[in-house]
């Protein structure tokens, strides 16, 4: 399946040690589509960062339609007489509220209520779920697992899929022929026919779009992309890599783990890991839902005393993205936060900056103070630039839950 | 439906070991409505006596009261309701092959052979273990100190905590128990003393009851503990065995009003909201109950009685992480009459009877439960409780011995033979004393940690429900998160010797526990 | 004329003496002429350097016969004595590896999705706990690393500087909460083999990462304690780097001869073949040194780089050191538990479980692959006899540092625990030496069939070997052994845990205080600053770096 010099080695392989890179079932693919060679490593697999153009790549995101590899993403499956019992003990949200057929966007705590990620679970049988998140989730399961009926596995390795992003991917999903995919809701999960055993498709993303995501076996990667591209010959598909997509979740005010908060479970500085209430999610979390869950306690008490941070998303004066731009309070000029991910959104034509600024500042309308360092041919400059706390995403069109999309 | 499952209770106790009953009692003082479920048929956990052959009885597992809460012994007038004692500081007599016996007394030690330098040393290092044994001992007496959350009765702890350190022991003396905190057994008596019979008996103090040979670290924390615990470290004899000290804990629940039911045991804790709401019997009966507390140890609690999903999963791994390695296996012979050892008065024998020659012999019958094998030459402390409590049998004589150290779970598994194997090592080990023994023996049994644990619920066969280490002590004991009583789970409760101060049969984490769960109530 | 010359070079008086030129001594000594005063190191040997030395044993080889890493060595030191200016240059390797009884490896690996696979070849399950693992350990060194640069406090005083530190210690401790708290006190109790159980499965992985807590200490790794040395080992950093190793171009000899260098460069004299006999003291004040030699050396302060027992005990009046001190010093436990093996190669050995092409065997290697087989060594031990299959950390630094040995040869470091000082009770002979020595070679042996005919020259030592020579009690690395008894304001013991001693002008700078041994040079560093304290001059001792 591959070349010599994309073999994946396994653990079995004794030269395993030769090669620390592990390649996508989609990796041929997507190769004959690179022309700058720029990628970095995401849990052992290789990932572009980009393929020709990170802004061509974007509006591929918001024009058309584009494809991201999420083969790295680790996925894991639930499954058991308890599993619902799992996985409502797991996460903050109420999983009785997510049938069968439905997907959850949820972050997940330690007992101290601080977030180790954040990820989807898909409700696929009634007692089986899949778990997918940037990071590596074993050893979190693997507690939680502790004398519940259940069976848990990772099948990072056995699931390919693609992240298929854009207004035009509805319309190339029905030339595929899955039928009735039209009348999936956002956050749906569905399984259609395809050739080598079925493949399940939800209406998911990270680029505050329409989207879909399709998650099939390894050996129905490239089959699939065949039947994408013959499909979609009259949209202008583009398979996008990593920067294109960093730009859409950012315009969409979206968080990233490691990039807007640092894994509760991986973090070594006391008071460096962030609460749901922290990361603007309190949306996601059900105190009353009956049941106990990872961080019940502490989130509860938070509620109570109120939060450290918050969450907020910036409109930022100016043309120059507020990369780890430290936040001034409008009035007294103090201290008050940071910025954790910035970028000129192309689309909303908004200079947007995502952060964190200390209770009780960062209300939606407050103003506060950028420093913005950039540079401009290695010269470097510093502006102040006034902020407003936007009510929500700069980015959140109504194409994103329309059901049944329009063409495009 | 029975009334019984209508009646709601303020508490429900599930054990009706020594901790279960005090706590029993003392929330039923209080004017609480409890029942106390145990699941065998008789009270006493852990504290018991029972038949060994035709009508002769003995303590099944504890068999020396040296740890009993004085506090708990005087507030609950156990012994009004029946707790008598067959004899009160039972001296120790470490035994010689050559018989030339050690003799502990109090502060005192004699031998023939001994320094005058060491007997001084002795009784000026007792004196010293019980200073610190003073300034710790108030510990027991009270919920652990929460250094996260301190409300002003924990204020007050720590000053007097450091008060005692600093001011009660002086500096030089506080610093020296800040040294000495940590360190082994071993260490400790070699700085201090020569005699290796007299080290060899003092380290057996050390580890009794451990996962830890004099060499390892913290021990000397376990020796200490002894002393600041009960009456600072004298040992009595309950006359009718051990049962007697559970079964006057029980009549004392009782009359402070409290049911107690045997024969029920818990099938499983209902839990609604978040919060307990009542108990299902094996039979399925339901109890209703906003109160649950529970005797058993954190383990089980968590994962058997409870069941995991009720809990934060961070706090059950942290649960399944609590050390609770035991050693000890309980010996019990039936004696035709009495052995006869050298160098020894049948008066003598009332003693408690030390083997552990030297510190060496003691470390090297501790090498081998690390490697899941049990001691080739064990070490023991006897007692013939017969010979001050004629009740236990009407002829002959019976003879507990404690012995170390067995592994919980020995390599092959506690097959028959195994456990007749180490049997007969540990008669052999009493014959290299006691000649005679062999001949005397009428009936001998013997109880591995495995059998402690399924008999008592002893997890891992650790007395203690969990090893006593600096980081199980305390705010620490069992994990912070239920360390004051409180399990993270509305309602549910600890009161075993799993959390603070745990020990043997001391009763401190029942009264304790009884406290907060009142102090929460108010 | 001449005698009068001799008499007015007698009558010369230094600010300080430091008596021993190890790396704290040296360290002590740069800091303190470079804060502008007349500093005389002495040296007892012929050369500088203590534990931390290159020597040419044998041939051209240069062997660094004690000590052999350098990554626990303070970064700030390194850069305030300017030691890259005297040529210390601290390279980082990687590799290294734990050969199994059967015949099969378990590789290190930097790059970490490398060694996840590695950990998923011999047990899946563990690949996961790995991460969970690194980033405890990483949590614990960033704890515990700011402490290293500071006194400890005293906990009995009322002293302002005291009662601040302490309010210091405690706020660290309050920020970890509860559940930290907890971990933390299990670190400090538990043996390394119960906290390995916490994460792994796989007794070769428990093994594999077991051997950093037994090293040098008399603890096997089922002992409680033992977690506490895995941490002190993972402390150290190269460039940021946490938990990386490295060694010093040139051997462990280019630490001290740049800290000679910084010695100099600030004014400080060195004298070596000047073994101290007593430290001399009138009036419960020093007043100098007396040689061997019977010359006397005049100082208003003396810093003493050897261990507790070593100044306490063997170069001081009991009179002057008190009843306290003496008792104190002897209660000092320094037990020796470790043997070294230095040994020039002819070539690279070829251990037969590797693949072709590995780098592993650039970095340092072990042979026990199994928990049981630490504790059965550390058994005999107890027992007063070397392991039968000693824990043994290989490691050959001319595949990285071409400069220790001739062209296409190479020097084999090689680090054995566990080893007694004294053979059941009795001093070693040359006859035991060998006896030790062919056991060990017998077992690498084991692994590779062509390291014998490699061999070309053994140097044996065990602990009574290292003590003899350069003066470490039983020869144990640390200078006193790493228990919760001995450390932080129990190092040494209490009232000389702050650097000074029983009289006034008396100072102790060697890995014998906090923050203990390895070559940290921390020791020193905080001893010189408590002394220009007493001095009242502005300190040269920087400060740790910090990491927030």
């Amino acid at each position: 399946m591959f070349s010599e010099t994309n073999e994946n080695r396994s653990e079995h392989d004794p030269m395993h040690w030769k090669s620390a890179v592990k390649y996508s079932p989609f990796y041929n693919k997507i190769k004959e589509y690179d022309y700058v060679n720029k990628w970095h490593r995401w849990a052992e697999y290789t990932t572009p960062d980009m393929l020709e153009d990170p802004t061509i790549e974007y509006f591929a995101i918001r024009n058309s339609a584009s494809i991201f590899d999420i083969t790295p993403m680790s996925k894991y499956r639930i499954k058991g007489p308890e599993a619902l019992d799992f996985m409502n003990r797991l996460l903050p949200r109420d999983m009785t509220k997510i049938r069968v057929g439905r997907v959850a966007y949820t972050v997940w705590c330690d007992d101290e209520g601080m977030v180790c990620d954040d990820g989807t679970v898909f409700r696929v049988a009634e007692d089986e779920y899949l778990l997918c998140a940037q990071e590596r989730q074993m050893e979190i399961l693997r507690r939680n697992a502790i004398g519940m009926d259940i069976e848990y596995s990772e099948v990072t390795d056995e699931v390919a899929a693609i992240s298929f992003q854009g207004p035009c991917t509805c319309a190339i999903l029905k030339n595929m022929g899955f039928k009735d995919v039209e009348t999936m809701k956002m956050f749906d999960v569905r399984y259609f026919d395809f050739p080598g055993g079925e493949i399940m498709i939800s209406r998911t993303g990270y680029t505050g779009d329409l989207g879909y995501e399709i998650w099939t076996k390894n050996d129905q990667a490239e089959p699939l992309w065949d039947a994408i591209y013959a499909a979609g010959k009259d949209y202008a598909i583009r398979p996008i890599g990593g920067d294109a997509l960093e730009i859409a979740r950012i315009e969409a005010g979206l968080i990233a783990a490691n990039v807007d908060f640092s894994p509760a479970n991986e973090t070594v500085r006391p008071g460096h890991a962030k609460s749901p209430y922290e990361l603007g999610l309190d949306w996601l979390v059900k105190l009353d839902k009956g049941v106990v869950f990872n961080g019940r306690r502490a989130l509860k008490k938070e509620k109570e005393n109120g939060s450290r941070y918050r969450f907020v998303r910036l409109d930022v004066e100016g043309n120059k993205p507020a990369h780890n731009a430290y936040l001034f309070d409008n009035e007294d000029g103090k201290n008050i936060g940071y910025v954790s991910s910035a970028a000129w959104a192309p689309s909303a034509k908004t200079n947007v900056g995502l952060g964190f600024v200390d209770m009780p500042h960062g209300e939606v309308g407050d103003v506060v103070w950028a420093e913005i360092y950039y540079q401009k041919e290695l010269k470097w400059n510093r502006r102040w630039a006034k902020c407003t706390v936007m009510a929500g995403p700069a980015w959140n069109p109504p194409r994103k839950t329309l059901t049944p999309p329009a063409d495009f | 439906m029975t009334n019984n499952s209508m009646k709601k209770y303020d508490a429900v106790i599930i054990g009706a070991g020594h901790n279960g009953l005090v706590c029993a009692a003392y929330l039923a003082k209080a004017g609480k409505n409890v029942v106390v479920l145990e699941a065998n048929e008789q009270v006493g956990g852990a504290a018991v006596t029972g038949e060994l052959v035709d009508g002769k009885k003995t303590s099944i597992c504890a068999h020396y009261l040296n740890q009993l809460n004085g506090k708990v012994s005087s507030e609950l007038n156990l012994t009004s309701h029946g707790l008598k004692l067959a004899a009160t500081d039972v001296p120790t007599i470490a035994l010689n092959v050559d018989g030339d016996h050690l003799r502990f007394n109090g502060n005192t030690v004699q031998s023939s052979n001994i320094s005058e330098e060491d007997t001084a040393n002795y009784t000026k290092f007792m004196s010293l273990i019980h200073e610190y044994a003073n300034t710790l001992g108030f510990l027991m007496d009270e919920p652990p100190l929460d250094i996260f959350n301190m409300d002003f009765s924990d204020k007050m702890t720590a000053l007097k905590l450091g008060w005692k350190l600093r001011f009660g022991l002086g500096a030089e003396k506080m610093s020296e128990f800040l040294r000495m905190i940590g360190m082994n057994i071993r260490d400790v008596l070699d700085d201090e003393f020569d005699h290796e019979p007299l080290k060899g008996a003092m380290s057996f103090d050390a580890v009794l009851g451990t996962h830890t040979g004099p060499y390892s670290a913290g021990n000397f924390f376990t020796f200490l503990y002894r002393y600041a615990s009960g009456d600072r470290g004298a040992l009595a004899i309950p006359e009718g065995g051990m049962g007697t000290v559970t079964s006057a804990m029980a009549k004392a629940a009782k009359a402070n009003g409290a049911e107690i039911r045997t024969a029920a045991k818990v099938k499983s804790v209902n839990v609604e909201n978040c919060a307990v709401s009542g108990v299902v019997l094996e039979n399925g009966e339901e109890i209703k109950s906003d109160c649950i507390i529970s005797n058993a140890h954190i383990r089980t609690t968590v994962l058997d009685i409870v069941g995991t999903k009720y809990f934060e999963a961070d706090f059950v791994k942290r649960t399944t992480d609590v050390r609770s390695r035991g050693g000890a296996a309980k010996l019990h012979i039936v004696l035709k009459k009495l052995p006869e050892f050298k160098g020894l008065t049948s008066d003598d024998l009332k003693s408690r009877l030390v083997i552990a020659p030297n510190q060496k012999e003691v470390e090297h019958s501790f090498n081998h439960i690390k490697y899941k094998e049990y001691s080739e030459k064990p070490i023991m402390e006897i007692s013939i409780p017969s010979l001050v409590d004629s009740s236990l049998t009407d002829e002959g004589h019976i003879l507990n011995a404690t012995v170390q150290f067995a592994p919980y779970d020995l390599k092959g598994g506690w097959t028959a033979k195994a456990k007749a194997d180490f049997l007969n090592k540990c008669i052999d080990r009493i014959a290299e004393y006691a000649p005679n023994i062999r001949d005397v023996v009428e009936h001998a049994e013997i109880l591995t940690p495995l059998d402690l644990e399924e008999r008592f619920g002893l997890v891992g066969g650790n007395w203690h429900h969990g090893e006593l280490t600096l980081d199980q002590m305390l705010m620490l004991r069992p994990v912070p998160e239920a360390s004051r009583y409180a399990l993270p789970l509305d309602g549910m409760y600890l009161c075993g010797a799993s959390a603070h101060p745990g020990g043997g049969v001391m009763g401190a984490a029942g009264r304790n526990a009884a406290q907060a769960i009142l102090k929460g109530d108010e | 004329m001449k005698s009068a010359l001799k008499g007015k070079k007698l009558m010369k008086k230094y600010d300080v003496i430091v008596v021993g030129a190890g790396h704290n001594g040296l360290t002590n000594a740069a800091f303190l002429a470079k804060a502008g005063l007349d500093v005389l190191v002495v040296e007892k040997n012929d050369y500088i350097g203590g534990a931390t030395v290159s020597r040419n044993l044998h041939g051209d080889w240069k062997y660094s016969n004690c000590s052999y890493l350098a990554s626990l060595f303070r970064p700030e030191i390194y850069r305030h004595l300017n030691l890259a200016k005297h040529g210390l240059q601290v390279v980082t390797y990687n590799g290294g590896f734990t050969l199994t009884d059967c015949g099969d490896y378990l590789g290190s690996y930097s790059d970490h999705e490398v060694m996840r696979r590695e950990i998923r070849r011999h047990s899946p399950v563990d690949v996961d706990a790995y991460d969970r693992y690194y980033h405890q350990m990483a949590k614990w060194c960033r704890f515990i690393r700011p402490m290293l640069l500071r006194t400890p406090p005293d906990p009995t005083s009322f002293k302002f500087r005291d009662l601040d530190e302490l309010r210091w210690l405690g706020k660290k401790f309050f920020d970890l909460g509860p559940r930290d708290l907890h971990d933390f006190m299990k670190f400090f109790t538990v043996s390394v083999g119960e906290f390995l159980d916490e994460f792994f499965h796989s007794d070769l992985i428990k093994a594999h990462k077991a051997g950093s807590a037994v090293v040098g200490t008399n603890l096997g790794a089922m002992s409680p304690g033992t977690a506490y040395v895995l941490l002190h080992h993972y402390m150290g950093d190269v460039d940021g780097a946490v938990g990386a190793w490295g060694f010093p171009r040139g051997g462990m000899g280019a630490v001290s001869g740049a800290l000679a260098g910084a010695v100099k460069e600030h004014g400080g004299e060195i004298r070596t073949n000047a073994g101290v006999d007593q430290i001399m003291v009138k009036n419960g004040k020093v007043t100098g040194v007396r040689l061997e030699n019977g010359e006397e050396i005049n100082a208003d302060r003396v810093v003493s780089n050897l261990d507790a027992r070593k100044t306490f005990l063997g170069m001081m009046d009991p009179k002057d050191a008190g009843e306290k001190v003496v008792k104190a010093a002897k209660r000092y436990k320094s037990r020796g538990s470790s043997g070294k093996l230095n040994i020039a190669l002819n070539g690279v050995p070829e251990f037969t479980a590797l693949p072709k092409g590995s780098e592993l065997i650039k970095g340092d290697f072990h042979i026990v692959d199994n928990m049981e087989a630490y504790e059965r060594g550390y058994d005999e031990w107890k027992d007063g006899k070397w392991s039968t299959h000693p824990y043994l950390d290989l490691l050959i630094p001319t595949l990285t540092d071409p400069t220790m040995a001739p062209p296409g040869k190479h020097f084999m470091t090689c680090f054995v625990q566990y080893c007694p000082s004294r053979v059941e009770g009795k001093d070693w002979t040359p006859v035991l030496l060998k006896q030790f020595g062919d056991n060990v070679i017998d077992n690498i042996a084991k692994y590779s069939p062509n390291f014998k005919d490699l061999i070309e020259h053994v140097e044996i030592r065990s602990g009574q070997v290292i003590d003899n020579e350069i003066g470490l009690t039983e020869g144990n690395i640390f200078q006193g052994e790493l228990s919760l008894n001995q450390l932080m304001f129990n190092r040494p013991f209490h009232g000389c845990a702050q650097y000074r001693g029983p009289v006034n002008g008396l100072y102790l700078s060697g890995s014998t205080t906090h923050p203990g041994g390895g070559v940290m040079g921390a020791p020193g560093a905080n001893s010189a600053r408590e002394i220009l304290i007493d001095m009242n001059i502005s300190t040269t001792v920087p400060e740790d770096e910090g990491d927030d």
